[in-house]
């Protein structure tokens, strides 16, 4: 019995002779929003596409969504697993509706049904009608990232993946994509796996909180507790100057 | 690739499908585009359908063409045969040839009359100064300067073989052939070599020397055909047995290239002297000539660059993801566009013939590399970002390459897809030189005659053509590429 979304048993991986993950064992709670917070280089991006399979483990065993990532139907998994990325990422030839709906009309969803999650999740991100039909160059830079967030989530993902997708816009932009991100985690059962190099938006938006330094968790658990007690003295440091 | 081989062989069935019509074909000077036309009035004139392929580009692409079924008959020199065909220590006399040949399966139709071979000449006023009316009168007058044309002082049955049967002691030197003529008339040179029939000789009043010791090998005409040509048609082409000699051949020839006119209207007036019926269609206007010339240029240059779309696009779309196998590729491609086009054209004949097919051949390779280059570098200039986006959300690659590559790159492979359209067009016009038709065919006569008229009836509808086709280019740009995505090049 179990209720993680996510779980990492022994998972190492390796970029030539250079050892980005060593030995991680890590589960992320179902339904809930953890945050892996690092410094560049500590392998946080690299274990978020483990989970979707952009990169493959060297060793151990990652399970998501109930199944070993060895065996599992790739392709079918990728459409259960949302993914958002820093600068938004849309596809620059396709308009807002274009983007946001692309697989679920490969995949044969009604007009209606797509309609129907559409105008729910634009609604949600409160991206007016009138955008729509626009391209990406059209939109402001929070506009485009509150349409990829509108993309991953088309399917109705039991879990989403975010590598840092809130770094690229102004400060101001990004307090109100916190919101509409919060609103959005709020209103739907799905479980956030958040990659950030920001502690403060780490702690502001997620539930749970993953440390990483040099490949290895440092500490793992809910925010309040990471924050109470501090594994060791680095992370204290790193709470201080960043937390303040 | 099965899709691309079905569409060539439905388009080259396509004419074979149509009456079977009997194709004439002639090389790139002015007699053979005399006789050519001479013997396509002569059948046309006795009923026969009658289709012209003028202009091959040299003896093999005729030979070639008339064994492959590509033209039916054309009119060649027994001296030729011998030489290039034959390769072979035959006496150049139609009796003789008729026996080598026929183990080729073609058959020598019985000679026009005239013959065609090397001759010296010599001002005509000089030649009566002198007393010179033989060859072997140059023996009294060494002094005299003679060029040659570099051909003539290198071949066998050139000035080597000649100095030695006569025993003369003058030393000849190079000049262009076509520079010759005028260095005579202005008396930088005593002598030169021609062609017994060659036109100029009569507007210059060059006087030709004798032959006295019979050294030059006959050149005799004689209609060329394969051993399963029609017999009635060989029998329309038999009546012209012995009915051009060299003083009418060298009349005609210099009707066109002196008297300025056209090869079919100089053979309906020879016809009509040896009182032949007339050709319904002797004078085909110069309109419906341009407009046949027009389609089979389009013709060429579309299948071509289809074919080439057909495989350098899927080809790009493989190889774009290996640095490796992308440089190997556009290497390969590279290095065909380097064949010079006329070279490519001529290196297609002993694989594929002559007339359309070699030429669609050589014009997909010239095409190829513009669309190869284009896709790969396009594919390989898309976002990373956008690519890992497109797997991660569970795109198949064959998703990804329809609604992620194949749009971005669509400006690039366009303009590629553009490029290699003008070029197509432009090289094309060499596809003549090979039977295969198109607006080559009046610039090559034209240089043949070198009659700007004629070669303008070729170079400007290929130009407008290539015109054409970027507008339509630009056109498709704006239907399919959505603004903010086409590339800032008009």
């Amino acid at each position: 019995m179990t209720t993680a979304a996510v779980r990492f048993a022994g998972v190492t991986k390796r970029y030539g002779s250079a050892e980005v993950l060593r030995q991680v064992d890590l589960e992320l709670a179902a339904e809930r929003t953890t945050a892996i917070v690092g410094e560049s280089g500590s392998g946080k991006s690299t274990l978020l596409q483990l989970i979707n399979g952009l990169v493959r483990a060297d060793a151990g065993i990652v399970e998501v969504l109930g199944s070993d990532l060895e065996t599992v139907d790739l392709l079918a998994l990728r459409r259960r697993i949302g993914y958002a990325v820093q600068g938004s990422a849309l596809f620059p030839h396709l308009d807002l509706t274009a983007n946001v709906t692309l697989l679920a009309r490969l995949l044969g969803w009604s007009a209606e049904r797509m309609a129907t999650r559409l105008g729910h999740l634009l609604e949600l991100m409160e991206l007016a009608p009138e955008l729509a039909h626009r391209y990406p160059h059209e939109l402001s830079g929070g506009q485009q990232q509150r349409a990829s967030l509108c993309r991953a989530m088309m399917l109705e993902p039991p879990l989403l993946l975010l590598d840092e997708p809130f770094s690229a816009v102004d400060p101001i932009t990004r307090v109100g994509i916190h919101a509409h991100f919060e609103r959005l985690a709020a209103s739907e059962p799905v479980t956030v796996v958040l990659v950030t190099h920001d502690l403060r938006e780490a702690v502001k938006l997620a539930s749970d909180l993953v440390i990483l330094r040099n490949g290895s968790v440092a500490q793992a658990g809910p925010c309040d507790e990471v924050i109470a007690a501090p594994a060791d003295a680095w992370i204290e440091r790193l709470f201080r100057s960043q937390l303040g | 690739m099965r899709l691309a081989a079905w569409i060539v062989a439905l388009l080259l069935s396509a004419p074979a499908l149509a009456e079977r019509a009997i194709v004439v074909g002639s090389k790139n000077f002015t007699e053979s585009y005399v006789l050519g036309e001479i013997v396509a009035q002569r059948l046309e004139g006795e009923g026969f359908e009658v289709q012209r392929r003028f202009g091959l580009g040299g003896t093999l692409i005729c030979y070639e063409a008339l064994r492959s079924g590509e033209i039916d008959v054309y009119v060649e020199y027994t001296g030729t045969i011998t030489e290039v065909i034959l390769d072979a220590a035959v006496a150049p006399e139609r009796s003789a040839l008729v026996e080598p040949l026929a183990e080729l399966g073609l058959l020598p139709l019985p000679e026009l009359g005239f013959d065609n071979t090397y001759a010296l000449v010599l001002a005509g006023d000089r030649a009566q100064a002198l007393g010179v009316e033989r060859i072997s009168d140059l023996r009294g007058h060494p002094r005299l300067r003679i060029a040659f044309s570099h051909e003539f002082l290198r071949r066998q049955d050139g000035w080597p073989g000649l100095r030695e049967r006569y025993g003369l002691e003058q030393e000849p030197v190079g000049i262009e052939h076509g520079l010759a003529y005028q260095a005579m008339v202005r008396g930088r040179i005593d002598v030169t070599d021609a062609y017994s029939t060659d036109g100029d000789l009569e507007r210059y009043g060059f006087a030709i020397l004798a032959d006295d010791l019979d050294f030059f090998p006959r050149y005799a005409a004689l209609p060329l055909v394969r051993r399963d040509f029609p017999q009635a048609a060989a029998a329309v082409i038999g009546s012209l047995e012995g009915r051009i000699d060299a003083e009418r051949m060298r009349r005609l020839n210099a009707e066109v290239v002196i008297g300025n006119r056209s090869f079919a209207a100089v053979a309906a007036d020879y016809l009509a002297e040896e009182g032949f019926a007339a050709s319904p269609r002797a004078a085909v206007t110069w309109r419906s000539e341009m407009l046949a010339n027009l389609i089979r240029h389009l013709q060429l240059t579309s299948i071509a660059l289809g074919l080439a779309v057909l495989l350098g696009l899927p080809l790009g779309i493989v190889v774009h993801r290996s640095a490796r196998a992308s440089r190997s590729v556009l290497y390969a491609a590279g290095l065909l566009q380097t064949i010079p086009s006329i070279a490519l054209l001529a290196l297609m004949i002993p694989l594929f013939g002559i007339g359309l097919v070699p030429a669609v051949v050589a014009l997909f390779l010239y095409s190829l590399l513009p669309i190869l280059r284009a896709t790969v570098t396009a594919l390989g200039s898309v976002d990373p970002t956008l690519r890992r986006i497109a797997v991660g959300m569970g795109l198949t690659p064959w998703q990804q390459v329809r609604h992620l590559l194949l749009p971005l790159a669509l400006p690039n492979v366009l303009a590629g897809i553009r490029t290699a359209a003008v070029i197509s067009i432009g090289t094309a016009t060499l596809a003549a030189f090979v039977g295969a038709g198109g607006l080559g065919q009046p610039i090559v006569t034209g240089l043949a005659l070198n009659d700007p008229n004629l070669i303008l009836q070729g170079a400007i509808p290929a130009a407008l053509l290539a015109i054409a086709t970027e507008l339509l280019f630009e056109l498709l740009e704006r239907r399919l590429i959505p603004a903010h995505l086409r590339q800032a090049n008009s």
